[in-house]
């Protein structure tokens, strides 16, 4: 007996949706060895891990929070990717719309009303300069985007910790945050006694919005086009890089908007810690939902109860934390994987030889 | 300004300068021999944070150096043909591959390191490498200094270019592997096998890429701190790029890095201008972008770089 | 007897749900050149790729000087002396000839091994008449002298048998002859030499024994060509006998498609120099030449890619300022391209979404930038049907489909516009017959209802079935233009080296 692997003509619709489940199963198996390494029983650490995340109303509430900024950046990075420009540079446009919210938001010259809307449009508008950076590199000069992308992410966050010890630094406490943003700028709480604010609807809207987008337009055909076959997108008369610099655009938008969402909805200011890596999470999700932006929000939640409930575990058991991080990796690696059952089917075959 | 610049380039300058430059050069000539055999490995810069954990780990607690190293580069390769499976035997696609080793190997390191040494009040420290002068040739001067009072690691990095120019350039085994990232079919029907040398590029810079993150958290630091790499593996990409695939010039661009990211901590340690600190430590990476748009033009980029080879194929 | 060099025996290779060999066996007896005929899509290749280790066969057994062997890998097809000139060369186009002669061989004392592959080079020129400069790029080297190189990379791995795939359909008629020259001197040593072609011609002139292939099956194994007509021949690689395409008379009518001194950049031999020719209704322009003289840059100007450095292009009459694809497309042309698995489709997509690919901004599929589901969906299913399109539906991934099936859904997607001018560049290159002349018939409807064909390809039998006139290509000239019945393969052929037209 030997197996292959034999390219499919269509891919079922049940196997599309189990996919991203198995991939799941498979990274919290493989995960499960860490839990025993560190001492702990697998079966209550992954129960204190989902419970913590699900079990009372201001927990989900808080998952939900959680999951906000990853169903923007998932959604950057589904439309960058489907692009196949790599941007990795979420984590960086995030930032850079963080960094503009925190400024609108604190404008005194603006009528209050003005602010949120100012905030959100100057935040994505932020992001997506900042992503337009490496388009650019790569259309006009060649330049790898993954590099280029990620190194960004460094200039960035390195610039956003001199504006916090420099201008921005606090007169009086001496702590590196940004100055609060106004009252009127602070995003709406859609539940009472909650910390559920506007960037949720924000997320959800852009997610149909990007569905459509990528669905129904001639701009989300050519980004799909572009991506699969660049030589090709052009024979048939797209503009290469018109396509992957609007890509680029939308993606660093998606991403700058997170950082409006935790500025507007959670922290009202610029801190060193305001993204624990959200851009990077954003890839798991993307691949996860299989570039598919209706994916992106089970996606999202998923890996918001994992980062949130690890906390809660790591409390209750004594294994790290960063488990929710290894999880992320394992969870791409076997998504991966997973794909590959997307394209092709697994053929168990006789051999007979001689 | 004169003053500022004799204050700057002192001795101790480009001796700190071939320091940060040694990582470099591990990680990009390591990452040269995955991508002349036609694999782009993204995961150096988490397999560079793992090996850093695992090398200092081990030589915390067998108090032996050497271990840590030989544990580190053992690391680099383990996470190398993890990569190989994806890449090669799988055929996936290569950026999402290496972005998940990266994932996987940081989140690896930062919970090994918190399993091991919980969250203590002091920073856990070893007894790093110490400085090995070579007999006679420490004492030429000028040169003396610089070049020959270093790390052992650091005479290695010297030597380890000459040497991989060498083998790519001169042996049947680097010609092999050249021609398997350039047309993997042509490798193929001249009897050498595609796989072997993919893997066998990607477990070269994993070890490497191990041996850059145990310099720097047994030689260049005495611990491991989380931002111990900080994008130093995303760099060693750069500067291949910048280097033109070729062992000399992706050197040539380590050192020129170097020299930037030295001429940053002097200026920040002399306080003559006067903005956060932050601003300096930004520098050697808006340099390398600036240096990438510069040469990428006319890149010589392996033919077939991300380019999985299935030797059914019809 | 003598014992044979090579026995292949019941090899069966399957693909998902292709057979593409079934039960095959052949012999080879030392000095034999045996030809392996059949039409595209027999399994030749196939069966070819088995025996040099490409493919691992699902059952069936290969001897070599009568002892079994196991061929899992080139190295082991190497080892066991069989050598392979594929029909896309492998090699390396930025190393020098002496690095890809030297890939896969061993060093001396750990260095790369110069010498020995040297004086090896210099022996086969004596033997066999083949030399290539070994310190030349390969990226400078003509198709004809990196086939020699293919070969003289074959041989000196020390080849018994050597495997040549459709070696002479990028060569001109004098080049092949040259290549047959050292096929006999290696058949005059006892070599073995496996010719795959599907020209009859040139079967007949070098091998002493032919195999046909048909659907993956051994349909005939013959010892003297000599004496079966071409026919016959014909009707054991079809299975039914060819009929050619019925030309009807029409009279030329207005000029469509025009070139003026056109001009490109490029490289020396391939950039255009001062190309003008005239394409009218009703007229189908066949393009002949080697590969690389220039016919991609003429494909790319009217196709929308490529802008003349000088000279002009006009489409009814109407120079075409700027040039782009999706200009060029309103203005009448239609685009088959050289490669459709790379340029034409995008395999990796739907169906769907190739048939709309390059019209996708056109109102009846799109508007505001708005996609219009149900027009596309609707159009790419009645499309399917016009041109029967054997697939299982619209959503299918291209890439799973036929050659065949392929072709006519770029067919179907560039005649629904109903173009005046077809761009038809290798148009049945890998095709089976059937789909063949399912193009070809295409073409001469085209033709027949006004419309006009420029037809570039690399197979003569299809220009001269086709083609009203023939230009011929080399080092970006028009080296020379006829009616069709002027023109003779010789005549083609002097042309197609360079030769100027002998008046």
């Amino acid at each position: 007996m030997t197996f292959r692997l034999e390219p499919r003509e269509h891919t079922p619709v049940w196997l599309n949706a189990l996919l991203p489940l198995l991939a799941v199963f498979a990274t919290l198996v493989i995960c499960s060895g860490l839990i025993k390494l560190a001492g702990a029983s697998v079966f209550s650490a992954y129960a204190i891990l989902f419970k913590s995340a699900l079990n009372s109303r201001f927990n989900l509430v808080e998952t939900a929070v959680k999951a906000t900024p990853l169903i923007l950046t998932g959604l950057a990075v589904v439309v960058a990717f489907r692009a196949k420009f790599w941007n990795i540079g979420a984590e960086g446009q995030l930032l850079a719309g963080a960094m503009a919210a925190a400024y609108l938001g604190a404008l005194k010259s603006f009528p209050g009303w003005s602010l949120i809307p100012l905030m959100i449009v100057g935040g994505a508008l932020a992001g997506a300069i900042w992503a337009a950076i490496p388009a650019i590199l790569k259309t006009r000069y060649k330049v790898d985007d993954v590099v280029t992308t990620l190194l960004l992410n460094f200039v960035i966050y390195y610039g956003m910790m001199a504006l916090l010890n420099g201008p921005w630094k606090d007169p009086l406490s001496g702590y590196p945050d940004s100055p609060d943003i106004l009252p009127a700028a602070e995003f709406p709480i859609l539940l009472k006694a909650t910390r559920l604010h506007l960037g949720v609807v924000v997320a959800v809207v852009a997610t149909l919005l990007i569905w459509f987008l990528v669905r129904r337009t001639t701009l989300g055909f050519s980004i799909t086009a572009v991506g699969e076959n660049p030589k090709a997108s052009s024979y048939a008369g797209m503009s290469v890089s018109k396509v992957i610099f609007l890509a680029a655009a939308i993606s660093g938008g998606l991403a700058g908007l997170a950082g409006v969402g935790e500025v507007g909805g959670l922290h009202f200011q610029v801190m060193a810690g305001i993204s624990p890596g959200y851009g990077y999470t954003g890839i798991v999700i993307a691949m996860l939902a299989r570039l598919n932006p209706l994916g992106v929000i089970p996606s999202a939640v998923f890996f918001a109860i994992i980062i949130t409930g690890a906390e809660a575990m790591s409390r209750a058991t004594g294994v790290p934390v960063f488990l929710a991080d290894v999880i992320q990796g394992t969870a791409l690696v076997t998504m991966l994987i997973a794909l590959l059952f997307n394209q092709y089917r697994l053929r168990f075959k006789r051999v007979s030889h001689e | 300004m004169n003053e500022i610049l004799s204050q700057i380039f002192q001795i101790g300058f480009f001796a700190a300068l071939i320091r940060i430059a040694t990582p470099l050069i591990f990680g990009t000539i390591g990452e040269l021999f995955t991508e002349r055999a036609g694999v782009l490995n993204l995961g150096i810069e988490g397999i560079m944070m793992l090996a850093a954990m695992t090398g200092f780990s081990t030589t915390y607690f067998t108090h032996s150096l050497w271990l840590g190293i030989l544990a580190a580069m053992v690391t680099g390769v383990l996470a190398g043909l993890l990569m190989g499976l994806l890449t090669v035997s799988l055929g996936l696609s290569q950026h999402v591959s290496g972005i998940g080793i990266t994932l996987l190997c940081s989140g690896l390191s930062f919970f090994f390191y918190r399993l091991i040494f919980g969250q203590p009040s002091s920073l856990p420290k070893i007894k790093p490498f110490e400085v090995v002068p070579v007999p006679l040739l420490s004492k030429i001067p000028i040169i003396g200094p610089i070049v020959f009072d270093q790390f052992a690691l650091v005479y290695i990095a010297l030597i380890i270019v000459p040497v991989s120019a060498w083998i790519l350039y001169s042996t049947p085994w680097g010609l092999n592997l050249r021609t398997v990232g350039e047309n993997p079919r042509a490798a193929f029907s001249a009897g050498v096998s595609v796989t072997a040398y993919r893997y066998q590029g990607l477990a070269i810079a994993g070890a490497l890429a191990g041996l850059a993150g145990a310099f720097l958290s047994m030689a260049q630091y005495d611990a491991y701190t989380f931002g111990v790499i900080s994008g130093r593996g995303w760099v060693c990409i750069a500067l291949i790029v910048f280097g033109q695939w070729d062992p000399w010039k992706s050197a040539a661009g380590a050192f020129l890095f170097a020299f930037i990211d030295a001429l940053q901590l002097r200026l920040q340690a002399s306080g003559v201008i006067h903005v956060p600190y932050q601003v300096f430590l930004m520098m050697p990476f808006v340099f390398t972008i600036i240096g990438m748009a510069l040469v990428s033009r006319n890149a010589r980029v392996p033919a077939a770089l991300l380019k999985p080879f299935r030797k059914e194929e019809r | 007897m003598p014992v044979p060099l090579l026995e292949m025996v019941g090899i069966t290779k399957t693909f998902g749900t292709v057979t593409a060999n079934d039960d095959v066996s052949l012999t080879l007896y030392p000095g034999d050149i045996l030809g392996l005929l059949g039409e595209n899509g027999a399994g030749k290749t196939t069966l070819m790729n088995v025996l040099f280790g490409v493919y691992t066969s699902d059952a069936g057994l290969i001897r070599i000087n009568g002892q079994q062997v196991r061929i899992r890998s080139s190295a082991d097809a190497l080892r066991h002396g069989v050598g392979m000139v594929h029909q896309h060369f492998h090699l390396v186009p930025c190393h020098t000839v002496l690095e890809n002669l030297m890939v896969g061989q061993k060093g001396r004392g750990g260095r790369l091994d110069r010498k020995t592959v040297l004086d090896a080079l210099s022996e086969i020129k004596e033997r066999f008449g083949l030399f290539v400069e070994p310190h030349a790029l390969v990226s400078d080297l003509t198709i004809g002298e990196q086939q020699r190189l293919e070969i003289i990379k074959a041989l000196i791995r020390g080849a018994k048998v050597l495997i040549l795939d459709e070696p002479t359909s990028t060569l001109t008629p004098q080049e092949t002859e040259g290549l047959f020259e050292a096929l006999r001197a290696m058949s005059s040593e006892g070599m073995g030499v496996i010719f795959i072609s599907h020209k009859l011609q040139e079967v007949r002139a070098i091998t002493n024994k032919v195999v046909i292939m048909r659907r993956g099956k051994v349909t005939a194994t013959l010892d003297d060509i000599e004496n079966v007509s071409r026919h016959r021949l014909a009707e054991l690689m079809c299975g039914h006998e060819i009929v050619p395409p019925v030309k009807d008379p029409v009279t030329p009518g207005e000029v469509l498609l025009s070139f003026r001194n056109v001009s490109t950049g490029g490289t020396a031999r391939s950039r255009l120099k001062d190309v003008s020719f005239e394409l009218r209704e009703g007229e189908i322009l066949g393009i002949a030449g080697v590969s690389g003289n220039g016919q991609r840059e003429l494909a790319e100007i009217i196709s929308g890619m490529l802008s003349p450095s000088s000279g002009t292009m006009e489409i009814k009459g109407q120079e075409v300022g700027r040039i782009s694809p999706r200009y060029v497309q309103s203005l009448g042309v239609g685009r088959i391209p050289e490669d459709r698995m790379e340029i034409g489709l995008i395999t990796a997509l739907p169906l769907k979404d190739n048939m709309v690919l390059p019209r996708i901004h056109d109102p009846r599929f799109s508007r505001k930038g708005i996609l219009k589901p149900r027009a596309i969906l609707d159009f790419v299913t009645r499309q399917m049907k016009v041109f029967d399109i054997r697939a299982p539906g619209p959503e299918v991934r291209t890439g799973t489909l036929s050659g065949g099936n392929l072709q006519k859904a770029l067919l179907a997607r560039e005649l629904a516009w109903d173009p005046l001018v077809l761009l038809a560049d290798q148009p049945t290159r890998g095709l089976d017959v059937a789909a063949a002349q399912f193009v070809h018939q295409k073409f001469l409807e085209l033709r027949k209802s006004g419309r006009a064909v420029l037809l570039i390809s690399e197979d003569l039998e299809e220009l001269f079935t086709l083609s009203d006139r023939i230009a011929v290509m080399y080092e970006g000239r028009i080296n020379g233009m006829m009616p069709i019945e002027e023109a003779t393969v010789q005549k083609v052929g002097l042309l197609m080296a360079g030769m100027e037209a002998a008046a």
